[in-house]
């Protein structure tokens, strides 16, 4: 039972709320809260990855956020003929376009982010986070330098605005698609994962990576690419978040970090099943706690974190000895 | 007077077996054939402290030898400086006429050293046949190959599906010394295979190493259990304070219960 906890949780968490709400606002609620939850796992996936196999506290992992939202401000522009027409081929194409721009864009920095800074305080927390906090501001200055401080519009594909409703509650159309991409990443997480001998040897290694470096694995390789993977995702959890936001700002990513953060400590560091419950609790409880207690909504995700801490001190689904 | 004489005796020879014993010898200078692993005036650091203190002993090929020493003499160092975990600040290992000192751990991994370290290394999130097929190479398993280490740990195929993280100690140490063999290696490295596992589970650790060492497979085994020393030690060397302090045959050792008391404080009730 204690093991079967931290899945039943997010539908415990679900069901709770009902005698509160009604079913038109609950089920509007939930939706919103795991598109949220969506975009915080594409957000936070990478990072659990990287702190999980080589122990890397990266802070400067929302700059990578940031990166993607105005990369996609800038494939967007030039493709507004494609994004407010009304063939929904050109729509999902200029919005695939911003994703795929954006999640080279952030993979490319994160190969540079590594091969300056983070490969050189490996082993040293305190040197990880002075030198990934200084790389987030210079990563800022950077993006204010190039696209300027003022915040940029960014309009929706047209068959994602609006909304529909759903046994009256209402649905944006945005928040369904943020869940179907959420999804669709996360299964091929999980396939890559549990189905390759390269998800074998990640989840090894996050468990135990001196062992896996003395059954021959160059762990250093893979952790180059798993950073680069998680930079990318970064991206499109960025592209995805401006995208939903419709007008970004230079702190986009910087503001994220907290929740990443918690996400990742919620979910157990290294467990990407634990960072995706840990996303759709931190992104449900935002969407319930504002619509019941709006002066409560900014605590919320922190109450959430020390609550399950202090249930589960190493996460919901702590991986080795983490 | 007869009484004098006869301690004096003792005493003499005490002196110069631990004289000799005592001194660091040069590996190459052993009468060893064939060493496929030599460690030469090894110093390893750890930290501030300095554990390794010119070790030097060598493994010959094909057999089976012993690392003996009390808790902190410096094995488990030994060990992990072998395999690159711990870089050794001086001296020179060499392996099949290689100096590995300064290699990588994955490098000198794929020369065909496999390691199973005092904690085991099992991946307790993985499956038994995850953990195995960790140390298979890019075509996976050999049918014959998994056949024979399952048939040497039966086990493990009862329970090939399971988390690792669910099995007991001794089947846990199963796994970790299958891991190392589902492969065929040039040099096997144990670390303390024994260590807290019941006495039933060490019996069928050491018919397992019995039969690899039938198969003239190269073990380096750090053991306490004296028992298995002397069941399956070709050679031997015994370590106290970060030195080699005595070498020589397993069989010379484990009729020698003074020295085995000098060397690992063993009593003759610790192992008769």
């Amino acid at each position: 039972m204690n093991k079967l906890a931290p899945y039943l949780l997010l539908p415990a968490v679900m069901l709770a709320v009902i005698p509160f709400m009604s079913g038109s606002s609950w089920l509007a609620l939930t939706v919103a809260g795991l598109a949220m939850g969506m975009m915080l796992f594409l957000m936070a996936s990478g990072l659990t990855l990287v702190f999980g196999l080589m122990d890397v506290l990266n802070f400067a992992h929302g700059g990578f956020i940031t990166l993607g939202a105005y990369i996609a401000v800038s494939v967007l522009g030039p493709l507004t003929g494609w994004v407010s027409s009304e063939s929904w081929a050109l729509n999902l194409l200029a919005l695939l376009a911003a994703v795929v721009a954006a999640a080279i864009a952030s993979g490319v920095a994160g190969l540079v982010f590594e091969a300056i800074l983070i490969r050189r305080v490996y082993g040293s927390h305190l040197q990880q986070i002075l030198i990934t906090v200084g790389g987030l501001i210079v990563a800022g200055e950077l993006i204010v330098a190039l696209w300027g401080p003022q915040p940029l519009p960014l309009a929706k594909p047209a068959i994602l605005r609006g909304s529909f409703l759903v046994f009256g509650a209402t649905i944006e159309t945005y928040r369904m698609a943020a869940v179907a991409v959420g999804l669709v990443v996360y299964a091929a997480m999980h396939l890559l994962l549990n189905r390759t001998r390269i998800g074998l040897v990640v989840r090894a290694g996050v468990e135990n990576r001196e062992m896996v470096e003395a059954l021959g694995y160059r762990v250093r390789r893979l952790f180059v690419g798993v950073f680069v993977a998680g930079s990318a995702l970064a991206g499109i959890g960025g592209a995805m978040w401006a995208e939903y936001q419709e007008l970004i700002t230079p702190s986009i990513g910087g503001e994220m970090t907290i929740l990443v953060f918690i996400v990742v400590i919620i979910g157990g560091l290294g467990s990407v099943s634990g960072c995706f419950t840990g996303a759709m609790l931190v992104g449900l409880a935002a969407n319930y706690v504002g619509f019941l207690a709006p002066k409560l909504a900014l605590g919320s995700n922190i109450a959430l974190m020390v609550a399950i801490l202090l249930w589960r001190p190493r996460g919901l689904f702590p991986v080795g000895g983490k | 007077m007869y009484g004098i004489a006869k301690d004096v005796t003792i005493f003499l020879v005490l002196f110069v077996h631990k004289k000799n014993s005592l001194k660091p010898l040069n590996p190459r200078g052993c009468k060893m054939p064939n060493p496929l692993l030599t460690f030469e005036d090894i110093h390893t650091h750890i930290g501030p402290y300095h554990i390794l203190h010119g070790v030097d002993f060598a493994v010959p090929e094909g057999k089976v030898t012993m690392l003996l020493g009390r808790n902190g003499a410096g094995k488990t160092t030994a060990l992990r400086s072998l395999m690159g975990l711990w870089k050794p600040n001086q001296g020179r290992i060499t392996f099949a006429g290689r100096d590995i000192s300064k290699l990588p751990t994955p490098e000198i991994a794929r020369l065909g050293i496999a390691y199973v370290p005092e904690t085991m290394g099992i991946f307790a999130s993985l499956t038994v046949r995850e953990n195995l097929l960790l140390a298979t190479g890019a075509a996976g398993f050999q049918p014959d190959r998994l056949d024979e280490v399952l048939a040497l740990f039966p086990v493990l195929g009862q329970k090939f599906a399971q988390a690792a993280g669910g099995l007991s100690g001794g089947q846990k140490q199963m796994l970790a010394i299958s891991r190392a063999i589902i492969e065929e290696r040039r040099l096997l490295v144990v670390d303390e295979p024994t260590k807290g596992l019941a006495p039933a589970v060490i019996l069928h650790l050491i018919e397992a190493f019995q039969k690899l060492k039938a198969a003239r497979t190269t073990i380096l085994l750090v053991e306490q259990n004296f028992e298995m020393a002397r069941a399956l030690g070709d050679t031997v060397a015994v370590m106290e304070d970060g030195r080699i302090v005595h070498r020589g045959d397993m069989a010379a050792l484990a009729v020698d219960t003074g020295l085995q008391e000098r060397l690992l404080g063993l009593s003759l009730a610790a192992h008769q």
